[in-house]
């Protein structure tokens, strides 16, 4: 089905997406709030004053590296191929950590659970951050850095 | 208590989700992205996996009046559609093709490859703070 894409792998893609649907699930219906991770983190550590119990974030976010230990111990490693320089690293988190504070979520809150709503607002939001990531990345292609 | 089994479970699972679906490797992130390389489609099946369980979820919620372990729903308004939120939206982007993260990743990844994890995580919080600050 997809023999043009060699490199994707849908079958995780979807196993994986479901998993993270059901825990936005859990989320919504157990605690009614968002799974939003920029939300959530900026409200684990204090930088967000509003949100959810601080209890709850803390809890949400630490369940994140939690639950990758976990997939990487079952399935003997996971690949993680970060950029070689840390110089992308440090940008791509400022802009990221920036922008998901000034546009109130990220992939997670206006992407999984926004778009699953309908809500405009989060389907404007994803679009725009779609768009830019694509812009983005053709720069960097165009410009030698990829 | 309950609730915070319940938020630890949850996020447990998303991370679990992540690395699972290959959404905890930025270079295929990155390549989700990439629409004039070796275009990897692997995202957009995550994220139609990811919808299925919320949409179901959404059609439940709107027959509950409290979810099942809290006293009241705390859910942000959908309408608000503004410069802050385009502008916001266009920042992260940027630095989500930049890096191929995306703060939900960057964090499950302090486990599995702490270093850049790290270095990640740490310039996404001093974002979030330059954001505090100036606003």
């Amino acid at each position: 089905m997809l023999a043009a894409f060699p490199h994707a792998i849908p079958l995780e893609g979807l196993i994986g997406g479901l998993m993270i649907g059901v825990a936005a699930a859990l989320m919504l219906l157990g605690l009614g709030r968002i799974a939003g991770v920029s939300g959530l983190a900026a409200r684990a550590t204090g930088i967000a004053d509003s949100g959810a119990p601080r209890g709850i974030a803390v809890a949400f976010v630490v369940g994140l590296p939690l639950g990758a230990l976990i997939i990487s111990a079952i399935t003997g490693g996971i690949e993680t191929r970060f950029p070689p320089s840390i110089i992308p690293l440090i940008i791509g988190g400022l802009l990221v950590g920036y922008g998901t504070r000034l546009g109130s979520g990220c992939t997670s809150g206006h992407g999984v659970c926004g778009m699953s709503r309908l809500s405009p607002r989060s389907l404007i939001a994803t679009a725009i951050f779609m768009a830019s990531g694509f812009v983005t990345v053709a720069l960097m292609r165009a410009g030698g850095v990829l | 208590m309950k609730q915070l089994l319940v938020a630890l479970l949850a996020g447990t699972l998303f991370g679990a989700g992540l690395a699972f679906s290959g959404m905890a490797d930025p270079a295929r992130v990155q390549g989700f992205l990439d629409l004039f390389g070796q275009w990897d489609p692997t995202l957009a099946f995550v994220m139609g996996g990811a919808m299925i369980p919320m949409a179901l979820a959404w059609i439940v919620q709107r027959r509950l009046d409290k979810p099942f372990a809290d006293a009241h729903f705390s859910l942000p308004g959908t309408s608000l559609i503004d410069r802050n939120l385009a502008i916001g939206a266009v920042l992260f982007g940027a630095g989500w093709g930049i890096s191929g993260l995306c703060p939900g990743p960057g964090l499950a990844d302090l486990a599995i490859n702490p270093l850049p994890a790290l270095a990640f995580v740490i310039a996404l919080f001093a974002g979030m703070i330059a954001h505090r600050v100036t606003s």
